[in-house]
């Protein structure tokens, strides 16, 4: 079994899998916010462009 | 500058806090960590170096937030700044001011509370030397925290956490030189380190202080 | 041509967006082999038994905890001497990616820790200068949020990450000093004697680049959005005031 490291199966696919969820988080954070940014300059933009 | 230290002084007196509110918290401190860990006195005073050094910290702590805010609030930081002195000269007298409020006297206290945590007897005479040592650093590293956040309406919380990394170094070498002293051991290396931290701290922190009260009065 | 041609803000946002699709795909070609590698084939250590595996997340992301807390001195010092707004923005950029990092080390070598000195944790130097770390990360960050000035926020936040490097480096010391260690030495040595075996030593390095670059596409993106939203303050600041 690929998973099981006897009796420090817990210490590997924890340390891993906290790694992962953590650098999971902060790329999904970084994508969300600069996605939202970017909709909402697009839109000032577009605002200013049309009132002048 | 000798007036300016005059005047804080009067201030912090006549508001009330400033000599007493720092010594009953101490005192609360103290008085509540055997409830915590229980009252044999072996424990006690294996670690009250720790917790006089823990409770002058915080007593610290607490005043730091009005070093700068009141004079913040009704302008005469502006006119501090403007003055013929510079502004380090300023923040030194300040930190020197809550200093003589607040640490000087939990100096002179800390052997009447050593007493009630059983500290060992030949502890007594270094835990004098660390905190008259360490404390000037810690009222020094305060001004910093408190220049960082005059301008913000609730920095209380936000100093707080500012500030207590950077008194890791003194904490460390100041408990440690207690702990050595009492147990008999050698105390060059923590008391040449907690004299060095203070002595470079006093020096040079005060330009970073002034530099953040510049920046906040923008 | 200068390294300075990049504090304009149009200009970086058009090399970085020119550059990102490039450093996306190293970090991908870097990163997914070199933990892939680390935790399906590499042999089990004599000492340290299959735990050794925790190394290839553990050591890269100390690394970088470190770094980039370097990484953001020297941008706060260009701010502060240059004036280049890009340059505090990368730095505000970096903080949370460096926090995550400092946080992945803590916790790998908790894990790492349980089994091997029988306890989750320990008030060892390493460990206890990380926390430090941690903390002044925390401070970092609380402060960029705390003020609403964004260069006022640049320069306060500039001089505490000054100061607070070298109480960083003095809590260091201070840490050794307080208590002697049970953390190992230096994995990546470049004393032959000292440094691990090659086996465990090329998917290390391997992912260290990986994370590194994983680095740089966080900071590109991250600073890209702070451009972003600098701008868009602004523009707001104008439309109200017009």
């Amino acid at each position: 079994m690929m998973f099981d490291f006897g009796k420090y199966t817990v210490t590997i696919l924890g340390s891993w899998g906290v790694t992962l969820a953590l650098l999971a988080g902060l790329i999904v954070l970084t994508l969300v916010k600069g996605a939202r940014v970017k909709r909402a300059l697009a839109a000032q933009e577009e605002r200013m462009k049309k009132n002048g | 500058m000798i007036a300016l230290l005059m005047r804080d002084l009067r201030l912090a007196i006549r508001a009330g806090g400033g000599f007493g509110l720092g010594l009953a918290f101490f005192l609360i401190v103290v008085t509540l960590v055997p409830f915590g860990v229980g009252p044999e006195g072996a424990i006690l005073s294996r670690i009250a170096a720790g917790i006089l050094w823990l409770g002058a910290l915080l007593a610290c702590l607490l005043s730091l937030d009005r070093i700068f805010a009141l004079d913040f609030e009704d302008g005469s930081l502006d006119l501090l700044a403007t003055a013929p002195i510079p502004l380090e000269a300023v923040v030194t007298m300040k930190a020197l001011a809550h200093w003589i409020t607040t640490g000087l006297p939990l100096v002179l206290a800390a052997p009447l509370f050593a007493v009630l945590l059983h500290l060992p007897t030949p502890a007594y005479f270094w835990l004098e030397v660390s905190l008259l040592l360490g404390t000037p650093a810690l009222s020094v590293l305060g001004t910093f925290g408190a220049a960082l956040t005059v301008g913000l309406k609730r920095g209380g919380l936000l100093l707080s956490l500012l500030v207590l990394p950077l008194y890791v170094p003194t904490l460390i070498f100041g408990a440690e030189l207690v702990r050595r002293g009492g147990e008999g051991m050698a105390v060059q290396v923590p008391l040449a380190m907690l004299a060095g931290i203070t002595a470079a701290t006093i020096a040079l922190v005060p330009f970073a202080s002034a530099a953040a009260i510049r920046v906040n009065l923008r | 041509m200068s390294i300075w041609e990049y504090a304009n803000p149009v200009k970086f946002m058009q090399t970085s967006g020119w550059l990102l699709p490039w450093i996306i795909g190293a970090t991908v070609l870097t990163l997914v082999p070199g933990l892939v590698w680390g935790f399906f084939f590499t042999p089990l250590a004599a000492e340290f038994g299959a735990t050794v595996k925790v190394i290839y997340v553990h050591v890269p992301a100390a690394t970088f905890a470190i770094n980039i807390w370097v990484m953001m001195l020297v941008t706060s010092l260009i701010w502060l001497i240059r004036r280049h707004h890009v340059s505090a923005l990368a730095a505000k950029a970096a903080a949370p990616i460096g926090m995550v990092m400092t946080l992945i080390a803590l916790i790998t070598g908790a894990f790492w820790g349980q089994p091997m000195w029988g306890t989750w944790w320990e008030w060892d130097p390493r460990l206890t200068s990380f926390l430090i770390l941690f903390l002044f990360y925390l401070g970092y960050i609380a402060l960029w949020e705390a003020i609403e000035n964004p260069d006022t926020a640049a320069d306060l936040t500039g001089v505490l990450c000054l100061v607070g490097s070298v109480f960083a480096v003095l809590s260091r010391y201070a840490a050794m000093f307080w208590n002697q260690g049970l953390h190992q030495g230096s994995t990546l040595s470049l004393d032959k004697e000292e440094h691990i075996a090659d086996v465990f030593w090329q998917p290390l390095v391997l992912s260290i680049i990986g994370f590194g670059l994983l680095f740089v596409t966080l900071l590109l993106l991250r600073t890209r959005t702070e451009i972003r939203a600098r701008r868009l303050s602004a523009l707001e600041q104008r439309e109200r005031m017009a």
